[in-house]
């Protein structure tokens, strides 16, 4: 008879997660009664956002799946489609994030199955938060983007329970940083280009101020007739050719000063202003 | 964070919840609303820890709902409030208890307008005016310099702004806008959102 040795992974504490530890204000107000113990801090490492304007929803993710201090994944995709309309973008542990989304495809297709039509997000958004319920210390955060027939839509579901319908959402440890950039440049009357400009700005940003996100960003554009997705681009690139725009900026600006001190001091001298 | 306050007057009862929706530092929403409508002319004004509070609610409600399709008839203000109590107190030494504070306002044609107060142990109480929240600190003095039983309605909505300008000069927080609405003998009223902003 042979002996299966199995190999168990006490004392494996490298888990492979997408979360950070979000600052918490005020934590103690809310007595944890219960009885679960997580067996070490989580974190959401990742910056994920969702956005609705006038003509659908964006759903911009970055690609780093981190793991404490390690890189476990630069390529990995946090944004995945569940029907030709419905999107979610989830931040959590790794693990957590795979089996809802599985969990989520499975319930909405037998859904469409069984009523011969497909559920509504906030029917989606109901169902999951049912769902992740009996899971409440499990921390996964879910933002489900939707463009259909009743017009486009973007839904943050909490594993804690928290269900909110906005306008602008953006969940992980660059969250803040996103949400800085999008309140600041969004309007409902955005063209589709200026759209996907904002969002991608404000993963970059985010991916240069936050240590867990970061590599790629993902882009999908949402609207009545389904979802497209935009090409996967490397930030890696978008620093260095920030700071060229800018020195460029710079350089141009003080060339104009010179010229209006040079037409400053040649008063009179009408020859002078067209030199340089 | 989350603030709730209800004042009783002679046939109305005002009450009022902010409209932040948060998430550790971040504010998600700033337009959410608190107030869950039990029946015609009763108000749940819930807060508390992120899920239980829209389960908890949600649930009562439909409950209430049920109640009147069953027997034909609403269920008074009272009676909601100590089927909402007896309900939080079994979940409550239960492995899934639910830490909500509530505030339940109603209208009956028999009693008149009332207030109940609720905290998460399930302690019930029918007071004149009530709050929730660490905004309650600050305002549960004013409310006591200034409530009398005889209120008109325009007396409670300045009470109320009183109320909410304290919570904008002292309180650490910024919460910018609040839902108002009005409860008498005509149904559930809204009011307009007081906003006070940074000064």
């Amino acid at each position: 008879k042979t002996c299966i040795y199995t190999h168990k992974q006490k004392h494996f504490t490298h888990f492979c997660s997408r979360k950070n530890r979000v600052p918490t204000l005020f934590s103690s107000t809310f007595s944890s009664l219960s009885p679960h113990q997580q067996p070490f801090q989580l974190s959401h490492g990742t910056t994920t956002l969702g956005f609705i304007f006038q003509d659908g929803v964006i759903a911009a993710a970055d690609t780093r799946a981190s793991c404490k201090g390690l890189i476990c994944c630069p390529t990995s995709q946090k944004i995945m489609p569940i029907h030709s309309h419905l999107v979610v973008n989830t931040s959590g542990s790794g693990a957590d994030c795979m089996l809802w989304e599985r969990i989520l495809t499975r319930e909405m297709r037998l859904y469409q199955l069984r009523h011969r039509k497909r559920l509504s997000i906030n029917g989606a958004a109901k169902l999951l938060s049912m769902m992740l319920h009996p899971f409440k210390d499990q921390n996964t955060k879910n933002v489900l983007s939707f463009g259909g027939r009743s017009g486009p839509r973007v839904c943050y579901v909490c594993s804690d329970g928290l269900q909110l319908k906005g306008e602008i959402i953006s969940v992980g440890s660059g969250s803040p940083y996103a949400y800085a950039v999008l309140d600041d440049g969004w309007r409902w009357g955005m063209t589709v280009d200026e759209a996907v400009a904002l969002a991608r700005e404000a993963v970059f940003r985010a991916t240069h101020w936050d240590a867990y996100s970061g590599n790629n960003v993902d882009l999908f554009h949402i609207t009545a007739h389904g979802w497209r997705r935009r090409d996967r681009e490397d930030l890696k690139e978008e620093y260095y050719r920030e700071r060229e725009r800018k020195r460029k900026k710079i350089k141009e600006r003080e060339k104009e000063r010179q010229k209006r001190e040079g037409d400053e001091l040649g008063e009179g001298d009408i020859y002078s202003v067209h030199c340089g | 964070m989350e603030y709730l306050i209800g004042i009783q007057g002679p046939d109305f009862v005002l009450v009022a919840a902010d409209n932040v929706a948060a998430s550790s530092i971040i504010q998600m929403k700033h337009d959410y609303d608190k107030m869950f409508k039990l029946s015609e002319k009763i108000l749940l004004l819930c807060v508390g820890e992120a899920g239980d509070t829209v389960q908890f609610a949600e649930y009562i409600q439909k409950n209430v709902q049920l109640y009147k399709m069953r027997n034909g008839y609403e269920l008074s203000p009272a009676a909601a409030a100590n089927f909402t109590r007896k309900n939080l107190a079994d979940y409550l030494r239960s492995r899934t208890p639910y830490h909500v504070n509530l505030l339940l306002a109603g209208y009956d044609e028999a009693d008149g307008p009332g207030l109940y107060y609720m905290d998460y142990l399930s302690a019930l109480a029918k007071a004149p005016f009530a709050a929730h929240g660490y905004g309650a600190f600050l305002t549960l003095s004013i409310l006591d310099r200034y409530y009398r039983p005889d209120l008109t309605r325009e007396e409670a909505v300045d009470l109320l702004k009183k109320c909410l300008e304290e919570l904008n000069k002292r309180f650490i927080l910024n919460l910018p806008s609040f839902t108002v609405r009005l409860i008498d003998k005509d149904g559930i009223h809204d009011m307009e959102k007081l906003p006070v902003g940074p000064k």
